[in-house]
C-alpha cells in the first residue's frame, strides 16, 4: 500500500520530470499531478489554501540549476530589484539571517538558495497578493557560500540576487 | 504536542507585521550524535499563515532552515483585532497550529 | 630549518599572543621565513571582522528563540508539578516570595533559610525540592538539557527575562556574600590544569580576544549586556539555552580543569566576583550568543 509520503514524492518527481519534459505548465501542484496519475489528491496541511505538496526532487537537488529545473522554472536572471539582506560574516553557520525584498509587480514565489549547502534549496515561499513579497528567515549554511534570493513573477519570470557570506563556523554538522 | 510559537502581529501604517518563533529540531539527517549514529532527519516541511480565515502565505522548508525557524512577512492591510494564525507540518506529520491577535 | 626557526617562532607568538586572526592564520599556513606582518583588525575602508560580527548580532536581535524558553519557563513556574504538585509561584528568589521582577540582576545572594550564598539555578532547585518535593541533587546529577534540568534551563530564561534591562545590582550587606567574593576573586585568578589557564588568562584585562571572539574584560565591568548581564543565553550554534551555571562548566571544559559540581561554591563564588564587579552594567539576559 503506497503511503501519503510516497505518494507525494512520486508525484513531485513525475511532476518535475514532465515539466522537464514541457509537458505540464509551470509550477504544478501535487494534486494536479496525482490526477494525471489516476490517483486521489494526496492529503497536504489540513488547513484551507495549502495545496502545494513537498517537492522532494527541489529539496534534494544539489545546484542551483537543479533546484530551477525541478521546480519547473527558468534559470534566473539578475535582478536589481530582488534585494538580498544578509551578513558579510556568518559568526555560526547554524543561523545566518537573510531577509529578501523584492521590488516587482506580481511576485508569486521567492526561494531561498545556499549554494554550497549538501542541498541547495533552503526554502519556498508562495505570496499571495495579500503579503508583501518581503520576509526575512534565518538559514543553515555548511561553509562559506553565496546566497540566493530568487523572485518568480506570475508571468513565470525568474529573477534573482545574491550574496556571499562567509561562515566562520559551519553549522550544518554540529 | 510540539512546544507553541511565539507569534507577534503588529498593525502600523497600514500593515501588520508578523513575527514567528517556532520551537523545532531542524534536524538536516547529516549529523552525528555522540555514539556516531545519524540523527535522522527531522523539520518542518510545510508552513502557512492566514489573517482570519484567509491563506496569506504558504511554504515549502528543507532542512536547511535554521533550528527554531524565525519568519517575519508583512500583511497588505489587516488591522487591530484580527487573527494571525501560524501552521506547520513537520516530516514525521507532527503538526502545530497557533494564533495571535493582531495589537 | 629557517621554516622550522621561522614556524617556532611564530607558535611561541601565538601561544603568549591569544589572539590570533584569520589572516595571519593562512599567511602561516604558507612556508616563511620571516614573520608575516601583523594585520590589523580594522583597516580603512574595509569591514572589520569584529564590525561584521557586530552586524552579524544585531540582524538577529529581533526573534531571539531564548523567548521560547522564556515562554517554556513561564508556564513552569505557575504549573503544579512534581511529588507534591505545587507550582514555584511562592518560590524566594531573594526579594520575597513569588517575587520574580528583579530578582535575577541581584543574584547570587545569601538566603537565611539555607544559611549560605545561592545563585539562580541553585535557588531553582531549592525551590523545586522544597516547594515541590523534587530530589536536587538529582537534578543537579543530571546532564545539561535532560529531564528536570530542562526544566532548570527554562526557568532560568524566564527569570533572567524578567529583569531584562535591569543594572546588576548584587547585595555585599552579609559577611558570607563579601566573603564568596573573596573567593571568586581567588578562584578567578587561580592557574591549574595542564596548560595553567586561570579565567584571568582569558577575562583578566581588556582587548583580548579568541579568534573572533572579543573576550570581556571580567575583573571590572565590562559593559552592559556582558559577562554576568550576558548569560543565560541562546546558543545558535547549538539551539540551547545556557545559564550560567552551564557557561561556567563549558570554560573549566576549555581550561581543561575538571568539570566543576553544578552549582559548587567555587561557581557561585566566581559569579559574586563578576556580578559585583558588573554593579550597573544592564542586563540582556536572556541573551543571543554564537
Amino acid at each position: 500500500m503506497c503511503s501519503r509520503r510516497e505518494a507525494l514524492l512520486r508525484s513531485a518527481q513525475l511532476a518535475s520530470m514532465l515539466a522537464g519534459l514541457g509537458l505540464l505548465p509551470r509550477i504544478v501542484s501535487a494534486q494536479a499531478a496525482a490526477q494525471v496519475q489516476g490517483q486521489a489528491a494526496p492529503p497536504t496541511l489540513v488547513v484551507a489554501g495549502a495545496t502545494t505538496a513537498w517537492n522532494a526532487v527541489a529539496f534534494e537537488a544539489k545546484s542551483v540549476a537543479d533546484v530551477m529545473n525541478a521546480l519547473g522554472a527558468a534559470m534566473p536572471v539578475a535582478s536589481a530589484e530582488v534585494a538580498l539582506t544578509a551578513p558579510d560574516i556568518a559568526e555560526n553557520g547554524a543561523v545566518v539571517p537573510v531577509a529578501v525584498s523584492v521590488a516587482l509587480p506580481g511576485v508569486k514565489r521567492i526561494l531561498l538558495l545556499v549554494e554550497k549547502n549538501p542541498a541547495t534549496l533552503s526554502a519556498v515561499f508562495d505570496v499571495t497578493a495579500q503579503v508583501e513579497p518581503a520576509l526575512s528567515t534565518r538559514v543553515k549554511m555548511g561553509q562559506t557560500s553565496n546566497v540566493f534570493a530568487v523572485a518568480i513573477t506570475g508571468d513565470d519570470r525568474v529573477f534573482y540576487a545574491s550574496k556571499e557570506v562567509k561562515v566562520t563556523l559551519g553549522g550544518c554538522g554540529g | 504536542m510540539p512546544d507553541p510559537m511565539r507569534i507577534r502581529a503588529q498593525f502600523t501604517d497600514g500593515v501588520t507585521t508578523v513575527r514567528v518563533l517556532m520551537s523545532h529540531e531542524m534536524e538536516t539527517g547529516l549529523r552525528k550524535d555522540a555514539q556516531g549514529m545519524i540523527v535522522p532527519a527531522w523539520f518542518i516541511q510545510q508552513v502557512t499563515a492566514q489573517l482570519n480565515d484567509r491563506t496569506v502565505l504558504t511554504a515549502q522548508w528543507g532542512p536547511s532552515v535554521a533550528k527554531n525557524p524565525y519568519l517575519q512577512f508583512r500583511i497588505k492591510g489587516g488591522a487591530a483585532g484580527d487573527r494571525v494564525t501560524i501552521s506547520w507540518i513537520d516530516n514525521r506529520d507532527e503538526t502545530r497550529t497557533d494564533s495571535a491577535v493582531v495589537t | 630549518m629557517d621554516r622550522v626557526r621561522g614556524l617556532r617562532r611564530v607558535m611561541r607568538a601565538m601561544r603568549f599572543a591569544l589572539a590570533v586572526d584569520a589572516a595571519s592564520l593562512l599567511a602561516l599556513a604558507c612556508p616563511v621565513q620571516a614573520q608575516p606582518p601583523a594585520q590589523p583588525l580594522a583597516q580603512p575602508g574595509v569591514k572589520s571582522a569584529v564590525d561584521g560580527i557586530a552586524e552579524y548580532r544585531e540582524m538577529l536581535a529581533d526573534g531571539n528563540p531564548a523567548e521560547l524558553f522564556t515562554a517554556k519557563g513561564e508556564a513552569l513556574w505557575k504549573t503544579a508539578r512534581g511529588p507534591k504538585a505545587a507550582t514555584l509561584e511562592r518560590c524566594d528568589l531573594g526579594k520575597g516570595p513569588g517575587i520574580v521582577k528583579g530578582a535575577f540582576v541581584e543574584l547570587p545572594r545569601y538566603f537565611a533559610d539555607t544559611g549560605r550564598v545561592q545563585d539562580l539555578e541553585s535557588r531553582l532547585l531549592t525551590c523545586m525540592q522544597e516547594l515541590q518535593g523534587f530530589d536536587a541533587a538529582q537534578i543537579a546529577a543530571l546532564p545539561f538539557g535532560k529531564g528536570e534540568q530542562s526544566t532548570v534551563e527554562s526557568l532560568v530564561s524566564y527569570v533572567a527575562s524578567e529583569s531584562a534591562g535591569l543594572p546588576m545590582n548584587l547585595p555585599q550587606s552579609d559577611a558570607s556574600e563579601r566573603l564568596m567574593y573573596e573567593l571568586g576573586q581567588r578562584a578567578f585568578f587561580y592557574r591549574a590544569g595542564p596548560m595553567s589557564f586561570a579565567c584571568a588568562t582569558c577575562h583578566g584585562a581588556a582587548g583580548r580576544r579568541v579568534r573572533l571572539q572579543v573576550l570581556p574584560d571580567l575583573t571590572r565591568n565590562p559593559g552592559d549586556g556582558l559577562g554576568m548581564a550576558a548569560w543565560p543565553a541562546y546558543r545558535l550554534s547549538t539551539g540551547e539555552l545556557w545559564g550560567m551555571q552551564r557557561r561556567l562548566n563549558d570554560c573549566f571544559r576549555q581550561q581543561r580543569f575538571p568539570y566543576p559540581g553544578y552549582t559548587s561554591p567555587v561557581t557561585i563564588a566566581l559569579e559574586v566576583y563578576m556580578g559585583v564587579n558588573a554593579k550597573g552594567a544592564a542586563s540582556a539576559a536572556p541573551a543571543l550568543r554564537r
